[in-house]
């Protein structure tokens, strides 16, 4: 079996919440209502060091990298790349150049399916998604499918939420060129075998690409551990700003690719009719990259190291235990996904007879901030047989406190609609 | 302000005109792909005007209460004054603000009817969104 984050992590007896809160200014302003903030699976808060890091780039050192030959742009240059050297060993890349700058987690897949997939894939081949994928890790491969004719299958999951691994054989086979999974559902939270299913994957010679969009922020990812070939990820996630995501690659792969987007800071020289590349990252990032953001990330990185990666899933563990428990008590709910221990933080339900929306729309009223909908992942809604779910999730800096406030809203939402049903 | 409002539940609760007609002379059926809310509207027109209709569907109280007020509101009315009605009609029957997704839930009944009898596909409120 593969190694549980859960099997080594200290116990925990000094996560000190509060001070951990006191680094989120969101965190402490004075409205009518507090903000409760249970929504961090689909962005998270970002502390004060990493704004500042964000600011003091616009504020002492704005200017283009890779370019100007003057002081504040070589300075520039160095923090971009110093970025890209720190969130390189977050995840334990052999070599900085193997970090890609995106916009986000859908930007990076979209990037391996046009350039790798278009150049790699044909009719009769076979790309493997599980039904738990995010929107953003389907759509480029159905795409890609309708592009070369390659077919795309799927891995089944139980009734509990967690992948279907029973009969792998007969969906991985020698047509399979590639694997793309998420680690962990951002629905259910299930945390898949990434590891089993790489070395699974790569006994036939297909590729793996796992979306880390709902892993990285929340546990230690190794890539090299773990054998993917390709890990996407997306910064406002992790603590970190908007608008800057990441691709790993492997060497070799990132070298063979062709280059996604064509223009500025990828190439080596240009000709009229033709030119040739600049060595990866840069042949994958062209044109003005999010420099404030690449900075922000790192400042995210840091931060995270410095309260704890295993820290940060023990305190989640916390929450995720006590949500569990106390919305089980709640009549008439209905929780999604596998145990707690099998998870990340965070829990997915529906109250009988109450449309998430209104659910959602209630827990508002008293500052709770949640998620309502399919949170893009239809196929797995329909798996479940339900439109839509409501979605808590847990970070670093939420309390057990915030979630008594999640289940008494539950109630307020049960007194105020229940016996309303037609 | 609260939009668990009273007056809206009370909408939720017991719907005007909810149910379907025979032989309806328009009948259309839209869902809210965002959320899953599901409205479908039956109109009889005689001489231009709605002499009777009914709605059905299911969803959150705001789209539920939205097309239960709005049926009230047209029964008896010209169908082309189902033209003129806006976004922001319908968010003065319903008496609370919307914010942009619960707005989609509280337009669905509009943008339902404006497709029946007019073919309109647009979502009320977005015709009129280009940069001024
Ligand atoms: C598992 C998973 N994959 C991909 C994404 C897409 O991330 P982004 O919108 O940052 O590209 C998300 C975001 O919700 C996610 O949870």
């Amino acid at each position: 079996m593969y190694a549980h984050p859960m099997n080594n992590a200290p116990t925990l007896n000094e996560f000190d919440v509060e001070a951990i809160r006191n680094d989120f200014s969101i965190l402490k302003q004075e409205n009518d209502l507090p903000l409760i903030y249970l929504d961090s699976a689909a962005t998270s808060q970002t502390p004060d060091c990493v704004i500042e890091a964000m600011d003091g780039y616009y504020r002492t050192y704005n200017s283009n990298i890779h370019r100007g030959i003057y002081r504040i742009s070589e300075e520039a240059t160095a923090k971009y790349e110093e970025a890209r050297q720190r969130i390189g060993r977050l995840i334990n890349a052999r070599r900085s150049s193997q970090i890609v700058f995106t916009r986000n987690t859908t930007e990076s897949i979209n990037l391996v399916a046009y350039s790798w997939g278009s150049a790699n894939l044909r009719e009769g081949d076979e790309i493997l998604v599980t039904v738990m994928e995010h929107h953003s890790n389907l759509l480029p491969w159905q795409l890609l499918s309708q592009r070369t004719g390659a077919k795309v299958r799927f891995i089944e999951i139980t009734d509990e939420g967690v992948l279907q691994l029973d009969g792998l054989e007969r969906l991985l086979t020698d047509r399979t060129k590639l694997i793309a999974m998420t680690h962990v559902s951002n629905v259910l939270g299930t945390i898949n075998p990434v590891q089993q299913l790489a070395a699974a994957a790569h006994a036939v010679g297909a590729k793996v690409l796992i979306d880390g969009a709902q892993s990285v922020p929340h546990f230690d990812v190794d890539v090299q551990g773990l054998d993917c070939d390709f890990l996407a990820f997306s910064g406002h996630k992790m603590c970190g700003p908007t608008g800057i995501g990441v691709l790993y690659g492997k060497s070799d792969l990132l070298e063979e690719m062709p280059p996604f987007l064509g223009g500025g800071s990828m190439i080596r020289s240009v000709q009229r009719e033709s030119s040739t590349y600049a060595d990866v990252p840069a042949k994958f990032e062209a044109g003005t990259p999010a420099i404030a953001e690449a900075i922000g990330l790192a400042a995210a990185v840091d931060y995270l190291n410095k309260v704890g990666l295993e820290a940060i899933f023990v305190h989640e563990h916390e929450l995720l235990e006590y949500a569990h428990q106390k919305l089980s008590e709640i009549e008439g709910i209905t929780i999604y996904g596998p145990k707690p221990r099998q998870k990340t933080g965070a829990i997915t339900f529906n109250l009988e007879g109450i449309h998430p929306h209104d659910i959602a729309g209630i827990l508002d009223t008293v500052g709770v901030a949640v998620r309502a909908g399919h949170h893009c992942a239809q196929p797995l809604m329909q798996k479940f047989g339900v439109i839509a779910t409501v979605r808590a999730s847990f970070y670093l800096y939420n309390k057990l406190e915030e979630i008594d406030s999640l289940s008494e809203g539950l109630l307020k939402a049960q007194r105020i609609l229940t016996r309303r049903r037609r | 302000m609260n939009i668990y409002e009273e007056d809206i539940l009370d909408h939720y609760e017991s719907p005007s005109n909810y149910g379907t007609l025979e032989n309806p002379d328009i009948s259309y059926e839209e869902d809210n792909p965002l959320c899953g809310d599901q409205i479908r509207m039956d109109l009889k027109v005689e001489d231009g005007v709605i002499t009777d209709l009914r709605f059905c569907g299911h969803g959150c109280t705001i789209s539920q209460a939205a097309a239960s007020m709005l049926t009230e509101e047209i029964k008896g009315q010209r169908l082309d004054e189902v033209k003129r009605l806006s976004k922001d009609d319908i968010l003065e029957m319903l008496g609370i603000p919307l914010g942009p997704v619960r707005l989609k839930c509280g337009l669905l009944a509009l943008k339902v009817l404006k497709a029946g009898a007019y073919g309109l596909k647009g979502w009320p409120g977005e015709e009129d969104e280009e940069t001024k």
